[in-house]
Parts: C-alpha cells; structure tokens; sequence
C-alpha cells in the first residue's frame, strides 16, 4: 500500500493550488484525478474571472476569500508564468431596478473590503466602453477586477507542485474511503493520514464515501461563447450585467489570450457530467450580449462551450473538517477560482490546528512559462531553435505553436497525454481552424513521445480515441 | 538582413504556378518558402482524380497534377524552402521567416506573391450544440487521416455540408469500408460540383439531404449520433419537430472554405469581406504596391486549374513589377450587381483585356449576365444554368474598356 500524509481529491483549480500550498511543507502530498488530465471539471470552463469581491454576501466565505485570493492572485500568476490581466470590471445598469442594484453592490463591496470601487454615469461608461448599448444608465467600476486562465492556473499550480515532489495519479476515480486507526485507506490501496475533498461536482459523493453525508452539490450548466482574437479588444474591462430579478445576465469580456468571451447561462441540472451546449443556451447568450452592446463580432464565434458550476447547499463555501482527517472544499462555485489561492491557505490552517508542519526548505514557487518562447525577441528565440531544432517547427498554424512547445507539454508536469491536454497547455488547436490542420500531427507527436500507436491516442481519455483502425 | 528579388509565400498550386511565370518573365532571384514537408500543397492529400481537365485535357489525381508544376521548377532550379514557415509581412515587404534548420531569418523583396491557401471552416464557426466528443472532423482533417496517414477516423459517417472536399470524403470512406449515412446541406443546393454529385454520392447510393442541418451531436467520449432537421430555406431556422437521430461515430465538417489571410491583414492589405481574400486588381496586385496574391487564398476557387491560370497572371505581374514595366492606366472599378455575390479582381485597368471571375449567390436558370456602365450595356451573355459552386468568367475587351471610365457592374438579369 502506497502510505502519504496528504490526499487531495480532484484536479482542479482548487486542488491544485491546495497541492501546491502543501508542498511548502515536508509533506508526503498525491493528488487523485478520475479523469485523464488536470482541470478537467470546472476549471476547464468558466468566466476567466478574477472577481473584486463585491458579489459575495458580506460576512460570509466567499466575501472573506474572494477579496483575499484575488489580492494574492497577481504574485501566485506572476510565480507560475500564468498570463494574468488586472483589467478592471464594469457592472452596468440598464433598467431603474439594475440602477438601484449597483448601488447595492457598491456598498456590499466597501463593507467586503474591495478597494476602489466607484458609480459612473453611461455616459462616461460609453466614453471608457464605446462598445456598450445606449441603453445602459449607470455603473459599477471595480478597479481591481482581472482575468486569467483558469486551466493554466490549474495546470501550473499543479505542475509547480509536483516540481516541488507532489504526486498525480490520474485515471483514478475514489470509489472507496475507509477510516483505520489515524489513517484514511483510499479504493483499498492508498493510505493517507488527510484527506481533502476538492471534488468539485462530485465533492458531496465524495464527502458522503467519508461519512459526511451533509452536502449536496447542484450541477449549474453555464454556456459560452467565445470569439476569433480579432475581436479581443471588442471591451477593454470585464462587462457584467447587474444581478436582478431577472438573474444575473450574462458577461462579455476579453480573455488573456485577446478571445472575447460572452457567457454564461444559469440552469440547474440533475447529471454531473452533462458538459452539452443548448440551442437555446447559445441563442440566449448571444441575443443578450448583442442587447447590451453595439456591433457585437457574433460572427466571430470560433467556439462554444459548458461549464458546470459545483453549487453547494449552504449559499456559501464547506469548507470544514467534519470528520477526524477529512477536510471539505466543497461547493466551491464563483468565485472560486478566484478564492483559489487564500482557500488553499485556508486548509493549511485547518491542518495546522492538529499537526505540526515543518517547512520545505527546497520549495521553489517559480514555473516557467508555458508561453516564454512566444514572448521571446528574435535572437533568443534562434539560441532556442540552434539548441533544439523542434522550435524551428511550427505545428499550429493559427496559434504559431511549435513542435518544441508541444513535446515540452508532453514531458513537463503534469504530462500531457491526450490532444486536449497539449491544447490546454500549449493552445494548439485552439485558433481559428480549430486543429484543421495540426490535431493529426499532433496525435503523431503524442504517439511518438508516449511510445503508443496513434490507434491509442485520444482526444480527451479513454473512449475518445482519435482514429478507430488502420485503413484497409 | 538578406535581399530578393521576389518571395513566393507557399509552394502549392498557387505558389508554384507562379513562380514558373515569374521566371518565364526574366525573373531568377527568387524563393519559394513552403511550411510542409513536400512542394504541391493541398494535392497531395487529394489523391482521386480530375485535376487537370482543363488545362492539360486529361484526368490526373492530385499528386499528379502538383508534381507537373513541382519537376518544371526542380528543372528551372527554382529555389524552395521546405518546412519554413512565413511569420510575418510587413508593408515595406520585409518577410520573416522560420524553420528548424535556419532558425528566424529576415528577407526584404521587391515583390511578394501571397499564395497560402485557405483552410476549412470549423464546427465552432458553425455554432453546432451537443456534447464535444471525439469523432467530429473537418473533411480535409479526414482526408488526411486516410489517405495520407493510413487512419481511419470512423466507421459510420454523417458529412455535413455539400463541399467538394465533403462529397470525395464521402466516396472516399465508402470505399474504405465505413458507411456514410447521409450528407446532409443546409442550403436548397450543393456548394459543389455536379459532377462530384453524380460521382461520389449517386453512384454509391448516399442521400444527400438538401435543406437540413445537423441541430445536436451526441456522445460523451466518442461521437454516439447525431441530431439532423429540415430547415426553412428562406431563414435557415431548423423545424424541430421534424428532427431525426442518425447513429454514427464521425461527423465530418465540409461547410466551406475560408482564405488564410492572417499575413496579408498584418501586412496592411485591403481585404474583401465577401471573398475575405485581399482586394485586387486585374494583375492581382493587391492594395500594397509590389504585393500580389492569387489561388484560394484570394478567393476560393472551384477547380485547380483555374488557381494555376490566376497564378501565372500573378507571377507575370510580379516579373513586370520587378522589371519596372508598370503603367498608370486609368482605374474600373467593379461593382457587384443583382445575384453577383463577388467579383475578383474588384477594379481592372481600362488599357487592357480583363477576365473577371464571379460568383452567383443563388441557383439561376435561363438568366442573362449584364455588364453596364452607367446605364449601358457594354456586355451580354445569355447562360442556361448558374450555380453557386462554379465561378464563371467573363471577357472584358480593351477596345470597350477604354472608352469607360470610373466603374462598370456586373449583375444578372431576366431574360426579356
């Protein structure tokens, strides 16, 4: 039986930035995914936010840790070569009730600590805007509101954290949690002293496989859509819809890789794993994005895609130790990804309260950047090409993503072992021929690199394989 | 920095009909930079046959038709650049280019002919809902699996869109085995050939559903099914109650081809939003003086011989440009009349002869093409069949042309 001190359960934003706090400490840390790759749930698709902090209820969790992960959030991007943009945030009012809301929310915010904050005219919005509707009265402004990827953050927490000796079993659903004497058995085979369920979806089965049968977690279906770079500067700040008896509208922001991205819908559903996107979802998203906005590029979806927000029963975070060695991070919805690196401390508090955890001297918080050969001027990008010709090779023709960017995702933590892996660490496939031309090279580079015929190369896992037979 | 005298940017059809003009034109300072591995582009993977027909009166498959072109310039000793990708095109023709072998080098021409190609229209740009499974293709991704690569995508097939790309895949998997269910179209005609009708879907029995879209795709890990309706050919909304479900594990995408034009809009060049190719004139000179631009990627053409024709017009205007034999003869512009969905070039000269290709936006029988200046007549031509798949030419005279000044429409009209 394989004996650690800490279990993270779930891949995740969350997970992983919990995995990366605890390899600060001499601890013996595995994460368990059931899927075959990291960020594969809610972290795969969401806003890209980091919020400011004026949503959330004051007093609550999300108030407390939204405000104080996205003060963390520009250093932890920073340490992990994750793009990070503070590009501000508007929450626009365009009806007498949207218009009293925003003030609401200005005081909700001063009371949660969120800094800068301030109500501006629609006239001085279109002045800042000039892409917002006529029709918009008055906003929000949230200086200190920002965008990331949220798969990147995920994909680095998690592969600085195995940098700095973290283990990742992936393709291991946890079926089984068994208390024995001071240590949890895990499916009957992993020993680990903490448990810390950053399930996500699945963190209420989860808790109930412990023996905390208290949470219940509701799949909330988001639908997006996101548009060709051509039109990332479209808005410059974060455009949010004031929350009202309508819901909560919809966004339309640039995303850190200068896509506009417009989403998403509400709607609660029964299956943790339906991923679809709706007719009318999509419809609805672009009808009131084009409300909101003047000459939205709506023509320039590139894609469409769903999230599932984990909604906890409780209106806010669990996050708690019901059991002896068993630690919830449940119901971690928005803002949770941007609650991500103070939940993360959070739990190690929670540790701290029972054991004593010693300092990892060697811990080293710096990734590099998966992006730094883009970002490079011409002559270092020739010293790259001289030491290894596979940079010289452009495999994405729309990202302009190499074949030495593609093997680095394949060898580097967390390994990347499917198409859909690469694409998240690399952005291959990702342009506007949405891999026309590069997902065959690069299923041949995965066989090649894993030693594995292109028979066995899949999109995203087990069941998702590429191409079915050699022709006859 | 290195000098040239011309820089073809891509070595397929396009690139290497051109360069062959160019040096039949005097011009031997020359380079062809090519991102794959092999010269011919596109053909290569497009290994059924008629390519050629027009041109050289016979029937070649793809590979054929490209390695013609790829012998005259290995025996011109032409030079090419394999697996060099252009980076980038800056106004005053400066071209960055990259490749394993020689890193990031920079040249600066005195003439460029822009001749990447285009690429297929994804499923995102279609906006299709459903799960996101493997088992959804391009047409041309397909095509490369099979024939280039020995893979096969799938087993049961549903192709949507009526491309010619689409249509030869469709064959093309029936006789490696796989079962192609339909190919569903949502416009009321074919964006194809006819005779890539007759021959990949009517002579293997597939239905080709006119008028129908796929609304959903169904499947976790693997594509299980898809959900097919009828549309209203007017507004193009799906009847949902007359939606069926065909099992299948590959959806393969043939809804059109786009010209990869990111260079030349880096490079500040006028583009077209119909053909989202560049704006050109009758020498296929683009808005920048001294660049050119020819084959799919100024505007998707139907057959190949055509692309080698545009392209040997490019390279003699590249030569000419080179050479300093430009005139400054007065300017047509052309505008698009009643059913022309585009025109290419989009202005001619009035010193000279012109072809002027053109597209039909709808199906048209027994119509006449009109060209009018002003509200003259200066061209007509009765037609018995226009489709939108096939472009159609035009002759434009010099001794009409000189008379004319400012611009000219062609547009199509009843007959009386």
């Amino acid at each position: 039986m394989k004996k650690y001190d800490v279990a993270v359960i779930g891949a995740g934003v969350v997970g992983g930035m919990i995995a990366r706090e605890l390899s600060r400490y001499k601890l013996n840390t595995v994460i368990i995914e059931k899927e075959a790759d990291v960020a594969m749930g809610a972290t795969r698709a969401n806003s890209a936010i980091v919020h400011a902090g004026f949503d959330a209820k004051e007093g609550s969790l999300k108030a407390k840790l939204n405000v104080q992960g996205s003060e963390m959030m520009a250093e932890v991007a920073h340490e992990l070569g994750v793009k990070y943009l503070n590009n501000g945030a508007f929450v626009v009012a365009f009806t007498e009730e949207e218009n009293e809301a925003v003030k609401d929310l200005l005081v909700r915010g001063q009371k949660n600590g969120v800094k800068g904050l301030e109500i501006i005219d629609g006239d001085e919005l279109r002045r800042r805007e000039p892409a917002i509707s006529k029709d918009a009265i008055s906003a929000l402004w949230a200086p200190t509101s920002a965008i990331i990827c949220p798969y990147e953050l995920a994909i680095s927490a998690i592969g600085n954290a195995m940098d700095n000796g973290v283990e990742l079993l992936t393709d291991t659903p946890v079926t089984s949690l068994e208390k024995k004497g001071d240590a949890w058995i895990i499916n009957g085979e992993i020993e680990a002293g903490t448990v810390i369920n950053a399930a996500g979806v699945y963190s209420g089965e989860i808790a109930a496989l412990a023996g905390d049968k208290s949470i219940e977690i509701t799949p909330r279906r988001g639908e997006y859509l996101l548009c060709d770079r051509e039109s990332g500067d479209f808005v410059n700040a974060t455009i949010f819809r004031t929350p009202s008896s309508m819901g909560k509208g919809i966004l339309i922001s640039p995303t850190v890789d200068h896509n506009l991205i417009l989403g998403p819908t509400a709607e609660n559903i029964d299956d943790k794993d339906d991923r679809r996107t709706t007719r009318e979802g999509l419809a609805k998203v672009a009808k009131e994005a084009t409300y909101e906005t003047v000459n939205l590029p709506i023509r320039k979806v590139i894609t469409s895609f769903t999230g599932l927000r984990a909604v906890g029963n409780t209106g806010d975070f669990i996050i708690n130790e019901p059991i002896s060695g068993f630690i919830n991070a449940a119901g971690i919805e928005s803002p949770g990804l941007s609650s991500a690196p103070a939940i993360a401390k959070y739990i190690v508090e929670i540790i701290k309260k029972t054991r004593t955890l010693e300092k990892n001297e060697n811990f080293n918080p710096i990734r590099p950047a998966s992006h730094a050969f883009r970002e490079m001027s011409m002559e270092e990008k020739n010293e790259v090409i001289k030491r290894d010709p596979r940079y010289g090779q452009i495999v994405c023709r729309c990202e302009k993503i190499t074949e030495g960017e593609i093997v680095a995702a394949i060898n580097q933590n967390p390994k990347a072992k499917t198409v859909d892996a690469v694409k998240r660490r690399t952005r291959a496939t990702m342009g506007r021929c949405q891999g026309g031309f590069c997902m065959p090279i690069i299923a041949s580079i995965i066989s090649r690199e894993l030693e594995i015929d292109i028979e066995e190369v899949t999109k995203s896992g087990k069941g998702s394989e590429i191409v079915v037979s050699k022709t006859k | 920095m290195k000098t040239v005298d011309l820089i073809i940017v891509g070595g397929g059809p396009a690139g290497l009909a051109a360069a062959i003009s160019a040096y039949k034109c005097g011009i031997r300072d020359m380079i062809i930079f090519e991102r794959d591995v092999r010269l011919g582009g596109i053909l290569n993977q497009c290994i059924h046959n008629g390519f050629g027909l027009h041109r050289f009166g016979e029937e070649l498959t793809g590979p054929e038709y490209a390695n013609r072109f790829v012998e005259e310039v290995v025996r011109l000793g032409i030079d090419y650049r394999l697996n060099t990708i252009v980076d980038s095109i800056s106004p005053d023709k400066t071209v960055r280019v990259m490749s394993s072998e020689n890193g990031i080098e920079e040249y600066k021409a005195k003439a460029i002919i822009l001749a990447m190609g285009c690429r297929e229209r994804p499923r995102g740009a279609l906006n299709i809902a459903g799960t996101r499974p493997a088992g959804i293709y391009t047409a041309g991704t397909a095509q490369k699996f099979v024939n280039l690569m020995g893979y096969m995508p799938g087993r049961n097939v549903v192709i949507l869109g009526s491309g010619d790309i689409g249509l030869i895949m469709a064959r093309r998997m029936t006789l490696e085995g796989a079962s192609v269910k339909a190919v569903c179209e949502l416009m009321s005609y074919s964006g194809g050939l006819t005779r890539n009708i007759v021959q990949c879907l009517d002579d293997f029995g597939i239905p080709l559903k006119l008028s129908t879209t796929v609304v959903e795709v169904h499947g976790k890990d693997r594509l299980t099914g898809v959900t097919v309706a009828p549309v209203d050919p007017k507004t193009l909304q799906p009847f949902m109650d007359k939606a069926e479900y065909i099992e299948c594990d590959t959806l393969l995408l043939s809804c059109g081809l786009i010209p990869e034009n990111e260079l030349t809009r880096e490079a500040g060049i006028e583009i077209d939003p119909i053909t989202s190719g560049a704006v050109v004139n009758e020498k296929r000179e683009t808005s920048v003086p001294g660049i050119f631009s020819c084959g799919n990627v100024l505007h998707v053409h139907d057959l190949v011989d055509f692309v080698s024709e545009e392209a040997e017009l490019a390279g003699a205007s590249a030569a000419e440009h080179i050479l300093g034999e430009g005139n400054n003869s007065k300017r047509l512009d052309i505008k698009r009349g009643f059913g022309v969905r585009y025109t290419v070039p989009q202005s001619i000269s009035n010193d000279s002869d012109s072809d002027v290709y053109f597209r039909v936006s709808d199906i048209m029988t027994g119509k006449k093409i009109v060209v009018r200046h002003n509200d003259n007549v200066i061209l007509e031509k009765k037609t018995q069949r226009l489709v939108p798949g096939e472009m159609v030419k035009i002759k434009l005279k010099k001794d009409i042309l000189s008379t004319l000044d400012n611009s000219i429409t062609v547009g199509i009209e009843e007959v009386k």
